[in-house]
């Protein structure tokens, strides 16, 4: 209500210029980085080989993608940790 | 030495057609040497927006099942007699020239033309496939909206892919609206898309006019897209011509979207 308000009378909401300029932004940014499945599956591989070195990570419930967060896109992995390795060397 | 222009956009109705017409005319008046080739099999405009749908015998369908050779399927400009056309079946369909069929004829074509203009289909199938193949260079058009940037940007990807240059034009630019603040801004889609612009054309009743008469804008001398197209034309044969300023809103433009909303 009050957004619309303050809409209404120009205030400091978005002009559609600027929400068109946006919009096109992380679309675009989604549209590139969009990449095959094949090439996505390597990518998790290649994540998860460098986790387990140092974690114990539960690889079947582990989640990749791209996410969009207001202006921006970003690559978010969810990786469940089981155990830390080494629990003698690497607890802090 | 010729040189072979694509006109393709990947979004459908933006003005490729419209675009591929005012170039080739406006080449043409300045003396040179060209032939425009539509591949938008089944669904032609080109002879239309050009007024020379009546005097078309062969396709480039015939050309490419070699029923004739491509001489004998060009039409002429009746006032430009060095344009030319080399319309599409309305019948077929996009499968029935493949690209490598469409690079040889375009080698083919190019000793006797300055210029080679292909209009090129909606989309990113074969139709695109077919029209980009023999192609020097892509004239990308869009249009200052959100879903014609993002489907020149998919279109721009695969012509760089495959090592083509691309310039790019946005067509249907209401003056009035970007004063407002209310649509994409050249500097937008510069920064977005990253290309090299060379035409901008405004959103124009007499684009229409034009179409319904098949004479081309670009012959119109007292019409903005007319100067755009002809500022166009020049910067494709390499002058250095000032983007023009549209005139900005009228008071009574601004009255309105003061009041109208
Ligand atoms: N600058 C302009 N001002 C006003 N109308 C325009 C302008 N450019 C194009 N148009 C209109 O927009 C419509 C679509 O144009 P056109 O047929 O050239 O697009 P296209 O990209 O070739 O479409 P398709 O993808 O269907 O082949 C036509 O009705 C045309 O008259
Ligand atoms: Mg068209």
């Amino acid at each position: 209500m009050f957004d619309s308000l303050f809409g209404l009378f120009g205030g400091k909401s978005k002009s559609s210029h600027e929400i068109a300029r946006d919009r096109l932004k992380v679309v675009l940014v989604h549209d590139r980085a969009s990449i095959s499945p094949e090439v996505m599956e390597r990518m998790r591989e290649e994540i998860l080989q460098v986790i387990s070195k140092y974690m114990d990570v539960d690889r079947k419930s582990m989640d990749i993608g791209l996410e969009t967060q207001d202006d921006a896109v970003a690559v978010v992995a969810n990786i469940p940790i089981r155990n830390y390795k080494h629990p003698g060397n690497r607890r802090n | 030495m010729s040189e072979v222009i694509v006109v393709t956009s990947g979004k459908g109705g933006v003005g490729k057609t419209t675009t591929t017409a005012n170039i080739g005319m406006g080449l043409a008046a300045r003396g040179k040497k060209v032939v425009l080739v539509d591949t938008d099999t089944g669904l032609r405009n080109l002879d239309l927006l050009l007024g020379l749908e009546r005097r078309i015998v062969y396709t480039l369908v015939d050309v490419i099942q070699q029923r004739v050779g491509y001489r004998q399927a060009l039409v002429r400009h009746k006032k430009y007699e060095n344009l030319y056309l080399l319309a599409t079946s309305q019948i077929a369909d996009k499968t029935a020239i493949t690209p490598s069929q469409m690079a040889e004829l375009v080698k083919n074509m190019r000793d006797d033309f300055d210029y080679i203009l292909i209009d090129c289909p909606a989309g990113i199938e074969q139709g695109f496939q077919t029209a980009v193949v023999g192609a020097d260079w892509a004239l990308v058009i869009t249009m200052p909206e959100v879903a014609a940037v993002r489907d020149a940007d998919k279109i721009i990807g695969k012509l760089l892919a495959d090592e083509k240059k691309v310039k790019l034009v946005v067509n249907r630019i209401r003056p009035e609206i970007v004063a407002r603040g209310d649509m994409l801004t050249m500097e937008d889609i510069d920064d977005t898309l990253g290309v090299e612009r060379i035409g901008h054309i405004p959103d124009d009743a007499t684009v229409i006019d034009a179409a319904n008469i098949g004479v081309p804008v670009v012959e119109n001398e007292n019409s903005q897209a007319g100067k755009a197209y002809r500022n166009l034309v020049g910067r494709i044969m390499g002058e250095s011509i000032p983007f023009m300023e549209f005139s900005g809103p009228s008071f009574f433009d601004r009255l309105k979207a003061l009041f109208g909303r």
